[in-house]
């Protein structure tokens, strides 16, 4: 399958770029980042529910999510305040982990209409360092070795 | 003869891929990281060698124990190390697309 979404991390920056082509107008992209309930659907995946706790899509408004595990078990909780909130164009926000050593992040969202059902995205993230970045960066690296690795001691305990 | 590694070639291996899953969750020796596997402790051995000359793994000195770890400079150099981060998005982005096509047909 191609691969759709293209992240550009230059060596050395303390930014990335994150793109992607939808097969959505633009008005759903946007509003797929603008409404609490549709954020909480995509953002959720099998092993991390996202539950939006707070959202206030408008200038100087802020939000807050919560990640919790299969178990119910809250993993972390993020949060950000909008700096600018232009439907069906912009979204100025910034991002931080919350209790996470990765700092607050910058994020530039720029939604573009490409045809009638065609739209891009453009994600600028800026982070506080270089190394911050690359944490961030690594975070999935890690917990997929992770995953990976209980996967095998399940495995092996099965054995014993 | 003392070839420099080459990063991609140390993560083609199986077993070397594996040795490298056990050891980045925490520090293990040697012995600890070979009783995981059913090979020869020699061709464990042989391999943490490997991994070590292409510096994915670093060997620290502890009393009488030698313990490796994970050098995580050395493994952004792979470009397996993004992947993890970008398949994340893609996967997030892949859903949005999926539910606000359900959104689309239902207007």
């Amino acid at each position: 399958m191609e691969q759709k979404t293209k992240i550009n991390a230059e060596e050395g920056k303390q930014e990335l770029v994150i793109t992607r082509e939808f097969d959505l107008p633009v008005e759903l992209l946007f509003r797929a980042h603008a409404e609490p309930d549709i954020i909480a659907q995509w953002m959720s995946n099998p092993y991390a529910t996202v539950k939006v706790l707070k959202f206030e899509g408008k200038k100087h408004g802020s939000y807050q999510l919560e990640s919790t595990d299969a178990e119910g078990k809250v993993v972390f909780r993020s949060n950000g305040v909008i700096h600018e909130f232009i439907p069906n164009r912009k979204i100025t926000r910034t991002f931080e982990m919350e209790n996470a050593p990765y700092g607050v992040q910058l994020e530039v969202y720029e939604f573009e209409q490409l045809t009638d059902g065609t739209s891009n995205l453009n994600m600028h993230v800026i982070y506080e360092s270089g190394a911050k970045r690359d944490q961030v960066l690594a975070l999935p690296f890690a917990q997929g070795l992770n995953m990976a690795h209980n996967r095998i001691q399940e495995i092996l305990n099965t054995l014993k | 003869m003392n070839l420099r590694r080459d990063v991609f070639q140390a993560i083609a291996d199986p077993t070397r891929r594996a040795i490298l899953l056990l050891v980045a969750s925490h520090t293990m020796t040697a012995g600890a990281i070979a009783s995981n596997f059913d090979t020869a402790r020699p061709t464990v051995s042989k391999h943490l060698q490997i991994l070590t000359e292409c510096e994915l793994l670093e060997q620290k000195q502890t009393g009488r124990e030698i313990y490796y770890h994970i050098n995580a400079q050395k493994m952004k150099e792979v470009a397996e190390f993004i992947e993890p981060f970008r398949k994340m998005w893609d996967d997030r982005f892949n859903k949005l697309e999926t539910i606000m096509k359900e959104y689309q047909s239902k207007k």
